[in-house]
């Protein structure tokens, strides 16, 4: 297990790559469904504007 | 109405000036996208040799720096110049070379400091020896903020003009030489492993003279172009 | 075939189609990247020469296809929009561009970092790699020239016409190894004859290819999805979505 750690001695470069991939490819997930919560909230309160 | 301090005065501007920068964040990249491809036109251009590259280094990324901090100036007084807002800061109770303070600091902010952050890798990309990285970033950070006070002068004369764009740079960038000497000279030297305390100590009194003066120069300067 | 192409440019068809393949291409793309991911860093055997640090091979040369690829899906749709005026290529094209900018980020970034124990540098100034970053500046000009732009026709044609100037860089970049004396290492899969990998190593690659294709598919449906529901939120349709949610 701690072999796998290890990376025959390159863990820096392995794990940081696969770290800042994981950092890179969550975030480009997570950001369009907080904008879509977003664009949704904004509407409805125009809509209640509207219908006010 | 109660009366806002000079304190609270100051701090007003400062987030004013933030916020807005923030609405237009994109805007910010601008000049840092500027920073990066400027340097990567001299490997391209010169030589990929990192020898070549190293000795290079200090004085390119310092130039390719001054010129984005010039890129970036107009867009201190430009907006507000033109909706008439600059005209009411000058009319305002509160010195303004402490307005003008509050406004090369957002500026600063916005501009200086992801320069900053991001020479250690624009450093990596010219071969810079890791050693004199440390003396990049202090040399950015202590001749930054001079660079937008100084910075702040011109741009405060030429606002009031149509065309100022290469007129702003051929007032400023003389000006700017006593820093660029210092601050390339004191990273060639640590990169070298010589001593570069001299020249530190000397950007720390530009920069104590740029923040006590600099503002006061500005704010002449301001009203002479918003006669 | 032409008249699905048609209808694609409904942005209502488009939000339906996409809605529903969506969970499709999510749950595709975690599977194939956690197959992928298993495979290329448990099972698949260290390299003769560079022992453990090739297992980088997994995350960087799919970022690198993929950096490639959707700058020419983002080139094709800008072409369509400004050809054919169709509102959607807009949308693809702005916003696959920030996916792009992300993967050739994310190759250059995992490149670097494999270049270090491989190379003895993080970085080199050889055909290859210079062009890729051309390449990310190309995105982040895209996008920097949208931001800049306030009517979203005007900013759609724009960055279409920079794009499509931009497409000159991508055989570049293909070639460069072939071209030029680069240090990076030339093809070893893309090639006409047998591709030079163990298959062992090559599989958990082409996993993962799959893997970030799948993921683009997802993301840009998200992202896209998006963007309709904001351009068209004075219609009847979205108006009813929203306060039937």
């Amino acid at each position: 297990m701690s072999e796998f750690f290890h990376m025959g001695g390159y863990a820096f470069f392995v794990w940081t790559s696969y770290g800042i991939a994981l950092v890179v490819l969550l975030a480009n997930i997570i950001l369009p469904m907080q904008r879509k919560k977003e664009i949704l909230k904004n509407l409805k309160r125009r809509l209640r504007r509207e219908q006010a | 109405m109660s009366e806002t301090s000079l304190r609270s005065a100051f701090f007003t501007v400062l987030k004013r000036d933030l916020t807005l920068a923030y609405r237009t964040r994109t805007e910010m990249f601008n000049p840092l996208l500027f920073f990066i491809i400027v340097i990567s036109l001299f490997p391209l251009a010169v030589s990929p040799d990192p020898k070549v590259l190293q000795s290079l280094a200090p004085g390119v990324i310092w130039v390719a720096a001054l010129l984005a901090t010039l890129l970036s100036l107009d867009s201190m007084f430009r907006s507000d110049f033109d909706d008439g807002a600059l005209e009411q800061m000058l009319l305002s109770v509160h010195p303004v070379s402490v307005i003008v303070l509050g406004k090369v600091l957002a500026h600063w902010m916005v501009t200086g400091i992801p320069l900053l952050v991001l020479s250690p890798l624009l450093a990596v990309l010219m071969h810079m020896p890791t050693d004199s990285i440390p003396a990049l970033m202090i040399t950015l950070a202590l001749g930054g903020p001079i660079l937008s006070l100084v910075g702040a002068i011109g741009v405060a004369l030429t606002v009031g003009l149509r065309r100022g764009g290469v007129l702003l740079s051929l007032l400023i960038l003389p000006l700017y030489i006593p820093v660029l000497i210092f601050a390339a000279n004191a990273v060639s030297n640590a990169a070298a492993g010589l001593p570069i305390a001299g020249q530190l100590y000397f950007l720390g009194a530009l920069l104590a003279l740029a923040l006590t003066l600099a503002p006061i120069a500005t704010a002449a300067a301001l009203r002479i172009s918003l006669r | 075939m032409w008249l699905w192409f048609h209808k694609l440019g409904s942005p209502k068809y488009f939000y339906d189609l996409s809605g529903k393949f969506l969970p499709w291409f999510g749950w595709l793309t975690l599977i194939l990247m956690l197959v992928g991911t298993y495979w290329g860093l448990v099972l698949a055997p260290a390299d003769y020469q560079q022992g453990d640090s090739y297992r980088i091979i997994y995350v960087h040369v799919p970022a690198a296809w993929m950096s490639l690829f959707v700058y020419m899906v983002m080139a094709t749709a800008g072409a369509v929009g400004l050809i054919w005026k169709m509102k959607m290529a807009d949308v693809v094209a702005s916003c696959s561009a920030p996916l792009g900018a992300a993967f050739t980020f994310l190759a250059l970034i995992t490149g670097s970092l494999w270049g270090k124990p491989m190379w003895g540098t993080y970085w080199v100034w050889d055909a290859r790699l210079t062009s890729e970053l051309i390449l990310l500046f190309l995105y982040l000009g895209f996008m920097g020239l949208e931001a800049a732009i306030d009517d979203k026709r005007t900013a759609a044609n724009a960055c279409a016409v920079l794009a499509l100037v931009g497409v000159v860089n991508i055989p570049i970049i293909h070639y460069s190894v072939e071209w030029w004396n680069t240090l990076h290492q030339g093809s070893t899969v893309a090639r006409m004859d047998k591709p030079a990998m163990d298959t062992n190593m090559l599989i958990p690659l082409l996993l993962m290819w799959l893997g970030f294709m799948f993921y683009y598919g997802t993301t840009l449906f998200m992202r896209a999805r998006n963007e309709v529901l904001h351009r068209e939120r004075d219609t009847t349709w979205v108006k009813d979505m929203v306060t039937e949610s």
